[in-house]
């Protein structure tokens, strides 16, 4: 399929021995994880432990100090990287949604495929508005990001990362800054995707969210995979005395 | 007695033999303005100036604004310094004085050139093309930090989004930051706009023949149009800003990024 | 009940809590609420002065290398009048400001107490002077006011004679009355509505909630943005020597004409007084931004 080799038996992210420092402090010391084509996975973990970084580092929008990440089996910090290659495969949903302001919901999911994969308007609007049907915004194509909920917004953050037709998704804690009520409709429309099959990668604080949805949870805690497993042991046989604490506070 | 009038020009004509009346009857209301056709044309050629000065500096310092706000995110620590000296300088000194700077103490360093006439010398730069670079830069050092502001006002956060949609530093500069930036700056920069137009004023300190000049030479020159000098002067300048800031203020909810702020 | 929304003049406004935009800092100094007159002189690095006082001394003295009335000469003509300058016009700049400020203050929170007043022509009244005086420039201000206003004025038993200065005091207090008085509305209307309605349930009335509850929350945060109009008014005093009052412009003028008019003089002497305006309004800025982060803290 790819040009460097990769096949989809093997893994489409695949992150080995990952070190990343800010300075001083040392985020990450050490990570390791493979991603499966259509697995989802969860990453838990106190804050600061480091999950949010990961993922970053996933979508070179961080870079890291050793180690390797490949996404299809592109190495993603290779400092010759076509970034646009990589960012076609990756998409990637933030904590605040980081819609454009002064675009309508329906011009932030175009925009993308209209300037940088240089698509025909018509064909993108037309996939567009299936995406917003998709996420159940029928009707608010229209509206600007400030005139939608929380819940709406990040439902239209996710349809203009679909939008560029990516391999995999990134969702950095998606549901934090919502209000308890929206936070279930964004699950919803992650778990269909779930469904559909997308290959999905999410730092997450909903565990109940997590248990469903997920094919294998990891869970980290200063800057290491602490433990991993498929939801159905990992909750119940927990080993670790950080993993059995940190689930303790949290069900 | 009054004579029957018709059409736009004998209404005119009418309106014009009534503050002629209004003249001679009270001597302290003397609308010169409105039936000498000398001094009409005094205050039309007074608030062109005016338009002109405003429209000049507005363009200039606007620019002055967005190269300021580009160089100061220069590498060279350098060019960085010689931008905050120039802010600096500008927005913490009178207007007043700064005119009478440049006109003055800087204006014997330009040089000159015969005039058209063949014998009187004359500099390059004239009182106006002074004012207008003293205002521009003054209005221009404002613009500068309000640009960068702006700028510093679109969140790292929105520029990885479009970073991670794959859009190239120069597309997330374009699409995203600038019209962010300048939908954030714009009430902002309105309103030093509209300081601007009232600092024009001020030229006439190098004599520079705008509405103010005009009308205070206009009262010197006939004691008796004090009053009416007074009230146009008012009146104009009211109207002027007033237009400006309606305008401004629709400009402003037109570019209003839906669902922020009030 | 009356409820507390109908509060004349009052109405609260709301701020969007999407974090999307950052709060946006820089506002022009034509705005009433906001210090970002004093900000920008409080942020001057202190090697400014330095360069300031350079161009000032240094700069003129190779652009008259050649010339046979030396840049000393110059200078030495400014140290020689400058204890007159400082000493009787710059002085003369700061009496007038002071004044101003006494009375434009005054009058100003009067106007905007009347800007959130119960009766609606007193508001529309006072809401149409400050928007006329706010909108007009200061210099046409300045000569409506000189020439309107009277040199003199009768008493009956005596007559009193008004000096220039004075005039200019009143035509300045114009631009300043219209600015505070938004700047009392801006702070009044900045409590949230919560203090009013608590008020009313316990039936003060609207003075007693007015003196007893408001004013005392938001007199603190109208103090920044006062000196910031100090600051404003102060550039604004050289105004007036354009109305032959003998500040420090006229002055230097006078001063100029008295060494004969040597082109060389006119660096210094105007360099000068950029310099002096600028040396007495940046520690009021530093002491404004202080004193706003101060209050900034405990609100």
């Amino acid at each position: 399929m790819a040009a460097n080799g990769w096949t989809p038996d093997q893994p489409i992210v695949s992150i080995r021995d990952v070190h990343k420092s800010f300075g001083e402090l040392e985020v990450l010391k050490g990570v390791s994880l493979d991603v499966m084509k259509g697995e989802v996975i969860c990453i838990i973990g106190p804050s600061g432990s480091g999950k949010s970084t990961l993922i970053r580092c996933v979508n070179a929008l961080n870079d890291i100090q050793a180690g390797s990440i490949t996404v299809e089996g592109q190495e993603v910090h290779d400092p010759n990287l076509n970034k646009l290659e990589l960012r076609k495969k990756v998409g990637m949903v933030f904590q605040q949604y980081n819609l454009f302001p002064h675009k309508t919901a329906i011009e932030n999911v175009m925009m993308a495929p209209v300037l940088v994969l240089k698509e025909p308007k018509a064909d993108v609007e037309t996939r567009a508005r299936a995406l917003i049907k998709k996420v159940r915004l029928e009707g608010k194509e229209d509206s600007y990001p400030g005139e939608l909920s929380g819940g709406q917004q990040q439902r239209v953050a996710i349809a203009r990362s679909l939008a560029m037709q990516p391999d995999v998704m990134l969702f950095d804690e998606v549901t934090a800054a919502l209000d308890p009520e929206t936070v279930k409709e964004v699950l919803v429309t992650i778990k269909e995707l779930a469904q559909d099959g997308m290959t999905c990668i999410l730092v997450t604080h909903e565990m109940g969210f997590a248990r469903e949805v997920a094919d294998h949870i990891y869970f980290t805690d200063r800057g290491v995979i602490v433990e991993h497993g498929p939801p159905a042991t990992f909750f119940k046989e927990a080993k670790d005395p950080r993993t059995k604490e940190f689930l303790s506070q949290i069900l | 007695m009054a004579p029957r009038f018709f059409g736009v020009r004998g209404m005119l004509e009418g309106i014009r033999s009534f503050f002629k009346e209004l003249a001679e009857t009270h001597p302290k209301w003397n609308f010169i303005y409105i039936y000498d056709p000398v001094q009409t044309e005094r205050v039309l050629d007074g608030l062109w100036m005016t338009i002109q000065l405003s429209v000049f500096c507005v363009i200039l310092s606007v620019i002055i604004g967005v190269v300021g706000a580009w160089l100061q995110g220069s590498p060279h620590r350098w060019v960085r310094a010689i931008v905050q000296g120039y802010i600096q300088f500008f927005r913490n000194t009178p207007p007043l004085i700064q005119l009478l700077f440049f006109y003055f103490a800087l204006g014997q360093f330009t040089p000159t050139i015969t005039a058209a006439d063949g014998w009187t010398v004359e500099p390059i730069i004239s009182n106006v093309g002074w004012a207008i670079i003293s205002l521009s830069f003054f209005a221009g050092a404002f613009n500068v930090e309000i640009f960068r502001a702006g700028i510093e006002a679109v969140p790292v956060s929105t520029q990885e989004a479009s970073e991670s949609l794959g859009m190239s530093r120069l597309q997330t500069y374009i699409y995203i930051v600038l019209p962010l930036a300048f939908r954030v700056s714009l009430p902002a920069l309105n309103n030093n706009l509209v300081n601007l137009v009232k600092t024009t004023t001020q030229a006439i300190v190098i004599a520079v023949p705008e509405l103010l000049y005009q009308l205070v030479s206009m009262y010197n020159d006939y004691s008796t149009a004090q009053n009416a000098c007074m009230v146009l002067m008012f009146v104009v300048y009211i109207t002027l800003v007033g237009i400006l800031v309606l305008g401004m203020n629709r400009w402003e909810r037109a570019m209003r990024i839906p669902g922020y702020g009030t | 009940m009356k409820r507390i929304r109908s509060i004349p003049g009052l109405d609260a406004t709301s701020n969007s809590d999407l974090a999307v935009l950052k709060p946006f800092r820089a506002r022009a100094a034509g705005e009433a609420d906001d210090l970002l007159f004093s900000r920008w002189i409080a942020a001057t690095p202190g090697w400014i002065f330095a360069v300031m006082a350079a161009v000032v001394v240094a700069w003129p003295v190779a652009a008259y290398a050649q010339s046979t009335y030396t840049m000393g000469q110059a200078v030495d003509a400014l140290w020689k009048w400058l204890p007159f300058l400082v000493g009787s016009g710059f002085l003369l700049n700061i009496l007038i400001s002071f004044l101003t400020m006494a009375i434009g203050t005054i009058t100003g929170v009067v106007l905007g107490l009347w800007q959130i007043s119960p009766h609606p022509w007193l508001r529309k009244f006072s809401w149409a002077v400050t928007q006329t005086f706010r909108n007009s420039p200061w210099l046409v201000l300045l000569f409506i006011v000189m020439l309107a206003f009277p040199f003199e004025i009768n008493l009956g038993f005596t007559v009193i004679l008004i000096p220039d200065w004075v005039k200019a005091v009143f035509g300045l207090s114009l631009p300043v009355m219209a600015n505070i008085s938004e700047v009392v509305r801006g702070a009044i209307q900045s409590v949230p509505s919560g203090q009013w309605e608590a008020a009313e349930s316990l039936a003060y009335s609207r003075q007693q909630t007015l003196w007893r509850i408001i004013l005392p929350q938001c007199f603190k945060r109208m103090i920044p943005p006062w000196m910031n109009w100090y600051a404003i008014l102060t550039m604004a005093t050289p105004l007036v020597s354009l109305l032959g009052v003998e500040e420090i412009v006229t002055l230097s003028r006078q001063a100029m004409e008295a060494e004969d008019n040597h082109p060389e003089l006119l660096v210094p002497f105007y360099g000068f007084c950029l310099v002096i305006f600028f040396a007495y309004c940046y520690p009021i800025a530093r002491f404004t931004i202080s004193l706003e982060k101060r209050f900034a803290v405990k609100l």
